[in-house]
């Protein structure tokens, strides 16, 4: 049944108080879908990312709690996550690919990292060599130390890595962008050929770059300042979306063939609020053009048709 | 305005320097007055290179840029203030672009010490609030905060407008968007869309994202490993690109209107050809044939399109690719 995040709330802990990083967030993943997930940096996209898989100070598990195929995480107890880890979730980390052991050799480091697991290199490496066939690195990698590898090489070396257990679910943060459009492309494309081969079941891609999203993901959830804004299928988030956060950014991205002299885009005024004192209310009302008076209260994220949500006053009216 | 005559970067590598590595390779182009011109390319295809050559940032091995008809080299060290008052250069992280324990602002104070120590400080002041409207910063919400209190949108504009303190006539923008957030990005690429208009500036704008270089420039280059795939006008290269490396990055590109298209691959696993003779692209192309061992000249196949490839500028390939690229949906 995937995931299942219900009002999951993370702080990070301070000198000056506790920063509002994450608030109430409810959702659920399928199984099988990619969910892409956006926003500003700062928007808590990769704290919700960190914090199902391991909860570390500064961090602060709040309230909430999490399902993943039933089964409740102990995301608050970074110890008995342990066993969840790596083998029913597992995560990409941002920079992962620069994070590799540069004085041991790629094989012997995943030799090492199995047997942390207590899992057996020896029985896994067939599947391993199949993996890497998949993701079109040559078996020599093994034997190869990471500055020999270009930086897509060493992405998909990660993302073999980390789906070595057939994880339940993968959190991928932002795994395309230091890459090269034609790496970009590659990358993202394995990682759908991974989950439709069953190497994870389901998975959340964070990035800030929609269009990449528009390619692989299934659905799109976007973030504002610690609070969920939308949350619908790829399609509907880029061709008609709800939220007027998503709308401004949807419609600030330049698409390819547009020109600045036939059509000027606009940017978002203003910028996120500070999350140590977040204002009250729906956190994106100073940005907002149809903010109203009832925007002092935080918006429900409710479910205006079938499998679209949105955390809206103004949305949630028109459907009322 | 700013010509680059034939230039090449190359660097000895290898244990005792035995090797040479063609960052650059034989590399002419113009900028004329007000005009934006995209230099785009992957990683280590020496777009960046380029950018510090005309910054004079590092030395070039061989050819000439020249700004005005002055030869840039021939600038002796003591007078290139002079230099640094027309050509100055914006860089893609900001935050490592300002020193941390000091107040984002006192960079322009640096330019009043250095460039115009004559000007009084009430002058002085005024100038710099002008600048700031002109990069649409508010001053009194900006002025007298350290780095960390700005965000990325605020410093690198903040860095454009310590260029045009100093009424520069060129600006090399070296991948100056790609870290900020989508909703701050667009607002920095308008800008420099406006001082092109309103100042006449030259704009070299380095990027890897083809669709943000079709937004704000006319002309573009396309770099593979140093050498020159493709020029002229954008326009051309967006709706017929001719090199198959054009291709495959028009192909790779993520677009919000059209899915990748699965038919064509990338290429991925060639080792570089970075010592070869023949063309640069020859291990990573699909449609490479005998006479590719040989370096292809750059061929005008319309007028302000140029090609270097032995298949684009075989006729009868030119007529074969135009039909697919409009079933595929090309421009």
């Amino acid at each position: 049944m995937g995931l299942q995040v219900e009002n999951l709330t993370v702080y990070y802990q301070t000198l000056r108080g506790d920063v509002h990083a994450l608030e109430s967030t409810t959702f659920s993943i399928a199984n099988g879908e990619i969910m892409g997930l956006a926003g500003e940096s700062g928007c808590g996209k990769t704290t919700l990312g960190h914090g199902l898989i391991s909860m570390t100070p500064p961090m602060k598990y709040v309230a909430g709690r999490v399902l993943l195929d039933n089964e409740e995480l102990p995301i608050w107890d970074n110890a008995r996550m342990n066993d969840f880890r790596f083998k029913k979730i597992s995560i990409i980390p941002q920079y992962a690919m620069n994070a590799m052991n540069p004085i041991r050799k790629i094989g012997r480091m995943t030799e090492e990292l199995l047997r942390s697991k207590k899992v057996d290199y020896q029985a896994i490496l067939p599947e391993l060599k199949r993996r890497l066939d998949l993701v079109k690195l040559p078996h020599e990698v093994l034997k190869m130390y990471p500055i020999e590898l270009s930086g897509g090489m060493k992405q998909r070396m990660v993302m073999v890595l980390s789906m070595l257990m057939d994880p339940s679910l993968l959190i991928a943060d932002e795994i395309t962008s230091a890459l090269d459009v034609a790496s970009q492309k590659a990358v993202a494309e394995m990682l759908v050929e991974f989950r439709n081969l069953g190497c994870c079941k389901s998975a959340i891609v964070i990035t800030h770059d929609i269009s990449i999203l528009y390619q692989i993901a299934d659905s799109i959830l976007i973030m504002y300042a610690g609070q969920l804004a939308e949350k619908a299928a790829t399609r509907t988030i880029i061709d008609a979306p709800r939220h007027p956060y998503t709308k401004m950014l949807i419609s600030s991205l330049p698409k390819v063939g547009a020109k600045h002299v036939d059509k000027r885009l606009a940017g978002i005024p203003g910028k996120p609020p500070l999350l140590l004192n977040p204002p009250v209310g729906c956190r994106f009302r100073d940005r907002c053009p149809v903010a109203f008076d009832k925007c002092l209260e935080v918006p429900p994220f409710l479910e205006v048709k079938k499998d679209h949500y949105v955390a809206c006053w103004k949305e949630g009216e028109k459907n009322a | 305005m700013l010509k680059l005559d034939k230039i090449s970067k190359t660097y000895r590598v290898g244990t005792f320097g035995g090797k040479e590595l063609h960052a650059v390779n034989d590399v002419s182009f113009e900028i004329k007055a007000g005009e934006v011109v995209s230099l785009i390319g992957e990683s280590g295809s020496g777009k960046s290179t380029i950018g510090k050559m005309i910054l004079r940032l590092i030395s070039i091995t061989s050819g000439t840029i020249s700004l005005n008809g002055v030869d840039i080299s021939t600038i002796k060290e003591g007078a290139t203030k002079e230099y640094y008052r027309k050509v100055q250069g914006v860089f893609q992280d900001p935050f490592s672009s300002y020193n941390p324990i000091f107040k984002a602002d006192r960079l322009f104070r640096i330019i009043h010490d250095e460039f115009y120590p004559e000007v009084k400080d009430q002058d002085w002041n005024e100038k710099v609030e002008n600048v700031m409207k002109a990069v649409g910063l508010n001053p009194e919400h900006v002025l007298n905060k350290y780095p960390h209190q700005l965000s990325g949108g605020q410093l690198q504009r903040f860095l454009i407008a310590r260029t045009l303190l100093l009424d520069i006539q060129f600006l090399v923008a070296d991948e100056i968007i790609s870290m900020l957030d989508a909703s701050t990005r667009i607002d920095v690429l308008n800008l420099l869309a406006d001082l092109k208009k309103s100042r006449g500036l030259s704009i070299l704008f380095i990027t890897h994202d083809l669709s943000l270089a079709h937004y704000i420039s006319e002309r573009a280059m396309i770099l593979y490993r140093g050498n020159v795939a493709e020029i002229g006008s954008i326009e051309k290269i967006f709706n017929t690109p001719l090199h198959p490396y054009t291709q495959m990055l028009m192909a790779s590109v993520p677009r919000l209107d059209k899915k990748w298209d699965q038919e064509i691959s990338v290429e991925l696993n060639a080792t570089p050809s970075e010592f070869s003779k023949g063309c640069a692209y020859f291990d990573r192309c699909p449609l490479a044939f005998e006479k590719c061992h040989e370096k292809p000249p750059s061929i005008e196949v319309e007028i302000d399109h140029s090609v270097a490839c032995w298949k684009a500028l075989e006729n009868n390939y030119v007529r074969q690719i135009k039909p697919v690229l409009e079933i595929k949906g090309g421009h």
